[in-house]
């Protein structure tokens, strides 16, 4: 069965929960390889072979850590002339996409982004999309090279398939071009406790309509245990911090459970949520265009609502 | 310092946006367009980069005739003057053909030597956010995409640009390609006398030919992905809208709990 490659999205080896998903959709077309690049592929290992990575290769430079998506897509670009896989599967965040753009133009090869789902269509790689908005279901075949497909995150269920896992250590040398934006300073993101939002199965968000506060939006997301996000309005005033806002130049979010307050659901925002599979909002404003997306609305406070809500819930929760 | 920005001409969000039946791509000609509000700020930039070290600001577009409102816009803004790349067989292009047409007009605008390139970091209508990285590829120029402050001192850029996971600071030297997200600034309105102003700007339009790319390379026929069908998502099922009478929260914590959220 031909190989299909997996680019392992990690932080020092910690997995991000996209790269299982990953493994389970490439299982679909082939037999996964992992490709692990940068430090704690051993850590990694245990979890790749889980969902059925049957090679781990593994590609330790320093280069890959200190500048930013260039040698990443040239060793991508190596292991896929090495290998000639079925298809390159990565996660669909901005730099997955962007590792993805560079690897299809060194290698000649189509690449689709943003995808929700991947399936082999008589013997050929089908890409479902969700475009304009969420308002049209795009179906799309790579008809050149590899197929190179970015899925975002929370695309399918996840499943154990146990595999090998074989861990491959592979050289490959980084030109000297790759090595021109370097990363000389990285802030990682302040732990909340809370799960991250683009990987959350529940994300509550607030907007303009908090004034400000978010305690009750905060409150009701841990009752929930849900991601916390956030409309550029509230991002543009200070509210919450920019690396929360939902939406088309924010993240891109498809969880089971989206909870809008105090949010109208300008086209912007909608861009950023549209794929939630349920979708409720809380705003006093009835005429607000929100309400035309959602599975539930309730016209009132959020400051009276959530609150209530949030005990509710704790209570049935026991 | 001489700057090139690319702009987009997309179809108007706020409309119904839909695709050609005849050929499965994005449908251009019979929805408003305008320019890409995400490539304004990346306009907005590249003027005050070119106030602040004396330089000249070119736009560029790659896009049939109506595109060419889109360099309107950005004249309209300031820009000194417009590359057009205009030609039917640049049709039905996918992001590597389009990275290949604006590689080969920045090279030409720019006498093979361009200083900076500026982008939006995603297109409103594509929202790949691909394209600057596929233009950096091909130019072999460094890469400092989704940058959300910049500035450029002693040849150098340095940029901050949030992640998923991490905050970083990315440094390059010139040249450079650059893509802006929509915090780095606040757009400006074209003034009147701007407005006066664009009409004597000059823009130049190419056909793919005077790139010396092969018209063959590009348009629907070259691209190396194929939209096999497309579907209107059927609306949404009409959800359940209560009003908060006292009891709101409490509705909403049941609706949740027989979707078995909790
Ligand atoms: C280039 C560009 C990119 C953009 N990208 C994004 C993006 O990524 N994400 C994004 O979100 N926006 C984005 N926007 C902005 C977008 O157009 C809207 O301006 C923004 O989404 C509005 O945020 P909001 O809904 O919080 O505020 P508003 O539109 O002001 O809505 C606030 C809502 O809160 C309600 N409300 C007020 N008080 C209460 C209360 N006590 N209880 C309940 N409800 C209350 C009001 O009825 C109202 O509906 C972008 C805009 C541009 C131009
Ligand atoms: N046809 C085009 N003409 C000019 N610039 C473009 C074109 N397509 C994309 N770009 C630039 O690339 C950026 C990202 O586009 P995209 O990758 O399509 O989301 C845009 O913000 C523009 O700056």
């Amino acid at each position: 069965m031909a190989e299909v490659l997996v680019l392992v999205d990690h932080v020092g080896g910690k997995l991000r929960k996209s790269t299982a998903e990953l493994l389970t959709l490439a299982r679909r077309l082939g037999e996964p390889s992992a490709v692990h690049i940068g430090p704690g592929a051993e850590t990694a290992q245990v979890t790749l072979a889980k969902y059925g990575a049957h090679k781990v290769y593994v590609v330790e430079d320093a280069a890959a850590e200190e500048y930013l998506v260039a040698p990443q897509a040239e060793i991508l670009a190596a292991l896929v002339e090495r290998t000639s896989p079925a298809a390159l599967l990565l996660t669909s965040t901005s730099v997955g996409k962007e590792i993805a753009a560079r690897v299809a133009v060194k290698t000649g090869s189509g690449v689709i982004t943003d995808a929700v789902d991947v399936n082999a269509v008589d013997g050929a790689v089908s890409t479902t999309q969700s475009v304009f908005a969420g308002s049209y279901t795009v179906t799309a075949t790579v008809t050149q090279g590899t197929p190179i497909v970015a899925l975002k995150p929370n695309s399918a269920p996840i499943a154990a398939s146990p595999a090998a896992g074989v861990i491959e250590r592979v050289e490959v040398a980084i030109s000297e071009a790759a090595k021109s934006a370097r990363i000389v300073a990285s802030e990682p993101k302040k732990a909340t406790g809370r799960p991250e939002l683009t990987e959350a199965a529940i994300v509550v968000s607030g907007g303009r309509g908090t004034g400000g506060d978010f305690s009750p939006v905060e409150a009701f997301a841990d009752s929930l245990g849900a991601a916390v996000g956030a409309s550029r309005a509230a991002v543009d005033a200070g509210w919450y911090p920019h690396s929360n806002q939902v939406g088309q130049t924010g993240k891109q979010v498809s969880p089971q459970l989206y909870v809008a307050c105090g949010i109208s659901g300008a086209i912007q925002h909608r861009a950023g949520m549209q794929t939630s599979k349920t979708i409720v909002a809380v705003n006093k404003d009835e005429e607000a265009p929100i309400f035309e997306l959602v599975d539930f609305g309730v016209v009132g406070d959020l400051f009276n609502v959530l609150p209530q809500a949030t005990e509710a819930v704790k209570a049935a929760k026991g | 310092m001489n700057i090139v920005v690319c702009v987009k001409y997309v179809p108007d969000a706020q409309s119904d946006r839909t695709f050609n039946a005849e050929d499965n791509t994005t449908d251009r000609a019979n929805v408003d367009g305008l320019l890409s509000e995400i490539d304004e700020y990346a306009v907005e930039e590249a003027l005050r980069l070119a106030e602040a070290h004396e330089g000249e600001v070119t736009v560029l577009t790659v896009g049939p005739e109506r595109a060419a409102d889109a360099l309107k816009k950005a004249l309209q803004m300031g820009a000194d003057k417009g590359v057009h790349v205009c030609d039917d067989a640049i049709h039905g292009s996918d992001a590597a053909a389009t990275s290949l047409v604006l590689a080969g007009a920045i090279t030409k605008a720019t006498g093979g030597s361009p200083e900076l390139v500026l982008m939006g970091m995603s297109s409103t209508d594509g929202v790949m956010g691909v394209v600057p990285a596929m233009v950096a590829e091909r130019l072999g120029v460094p890469q400092v995409t989704f940058a959300s402050e910049l500035t450029i001192e002693g040849g150098r850029v340095r940029a901050r640009r949030d992640g998923d996971t991490a905050s970083d600071t990315i440094e390059a030297s010139l040249p450079a390609l650059v893509s802006v997200t929509d915090q780095i600034n606040e757009p400006r309105y074209p003034s009147f006398k701007g407005i006066m102003a664009a009409k004597k700007k000059p823009v130049e339009t190419w056909s793919v030919a005077d790139l010396g790319i092969d018209p063959a390379q590009v348009g629907l026929a070259a691209a190396w992905t194929k939209v096999t069908a497309f579907a209107k998502r059927p609306p949404r099922q009409a959800g359940t809208i209560i009003t908060d009478e006292g009891d709101g929260g409490r509705k909403l914590a049941e609706f949740l709990s027989a979707g078995k959220f909790l």
